[in-house]
């Protein structure tokens, strides 16, 4: 059984369901910013950690539990933990393909670091894609975070 | 040409390990119910509980963990350059089509037109 797809459903339920489950709020939007700065800050800090240690071989794969003990790589490990969780806790409470572009919204991130930490110089093919992902954030970002499920109608049913 | 088939079928395999982690992993958490709502009845242990005990979790895991290990061999054959890229722009609309038929989304117009646009961007980036 499909549920209608009409605007005035999704307009409506979030007053009939409990608040805290069609909506967004500030912790959610710190939520999401821990699922990009944890993504991109913490592959950063890995990367460079590991650069420092030089090549791992398959011989020496015992050096990969050494690795711990670099404090980037421990930094940015504890980055990505941080990542997974809030990206978890996101899927939970926001659609996928809401969350998908915020998760691009990373690349911009790198994009500014690379320009304004590592003073690297930003060809314009790269510029433009920033600006076509910041765009695309906004847009979305101002949008319902849900759709209507049986299955979490059901679940907001239950409940209430 | 032998050796560019199995190139394309690893790209292939990246992308369909990652894009069909993420949707699993969306299923996974959209079965265990929002944990903000869950935390508030039965505190963070009984999030991390209803986590572990979803089966949709593991296989999710599993399929995130067989994508880390593809791109590792991937990255052992082919350039990062030719990688990355390729992967992250056809991934980025392989999950975006897997949410709307196999998440059954609702991507109304200003979802599919941001989708999109991020995804231009994206592939922009992938070019340079």
């Amino acid at each position: 059984m499909r549920q209608a797809r009409s605007p005035d459903l999704i307009l409506v339920l979030p007053m009939k369901a409990p608040r805290h489950i069609y909506s967004m709020n500030a912790w959610r939007y710190m939520v999401l910013l821990m699922v990009v700065v944890g993504s991109t800050l913490g592959d950063a800090f890995v990367s460079r950690g590991m650069k420092e240690l030089g090549k791992i071989t398959f011989s020496r794969w015992d050096d990969l539990l050494l690795a711990v003990t670099n404090p980037w790589v421990a930094l940015g490990t504890l980055l990505l933990v941080l990542f997974f969780t809030s990206y978890l806790s996101a899927l939970s409470w926001a659609d996928l393909s809401y969350i998908m572009p915020a998760t691009a919204f990373g690349n911009v991130l790198t994009g500014l670091l690379a320009r304004f930490a590592l003073h690297e110089r930003i060809p314009v093919t790269r510029w433009a894609g920033i600006l076509l992902i910041t765009a695309g954030v906004g847009f979305i970002a101002r949008g319902p975070s849900w759709t209507v499920h049986e299955e979490r109608e059901a679940r907001a049913e239950r409940d209430a | 040409m032998s050796h560019h088939v199995l190139e394309f079928g690893l790209i292939l395999l990246l992308v369909l390990f990652n894009s069909g982690g993420d949707l699993l992993m969306a299923r996974a958490m959209r079965r265990v119910g929002d944990v903000d709502a869950l935390r508030k009845n039965a505190g963070i242990p009984g999030v991390i509980k209803a986590v572990l005990t979803t089966p949709l979790f593991y296989a999710a895991l599993l399929c995130m963990a067989a994508g880390y290990f593809s791109l590792l061999t991937a990255l052992s054959r082919l350039d990062l350059s030719v990688v990355i890229p390729a992967v992250s722009s056809v991934t980025y609309l392989t999950t975006l089509l897997g949410a709307r038929f196999f998440l059954r989304e609702h991507l109304d117009r200003r979802r599919w037109v941001a989708g999109l646009v991020v995804l231009g961007g994206v592939v922009l980036l992938a070019l340079d």
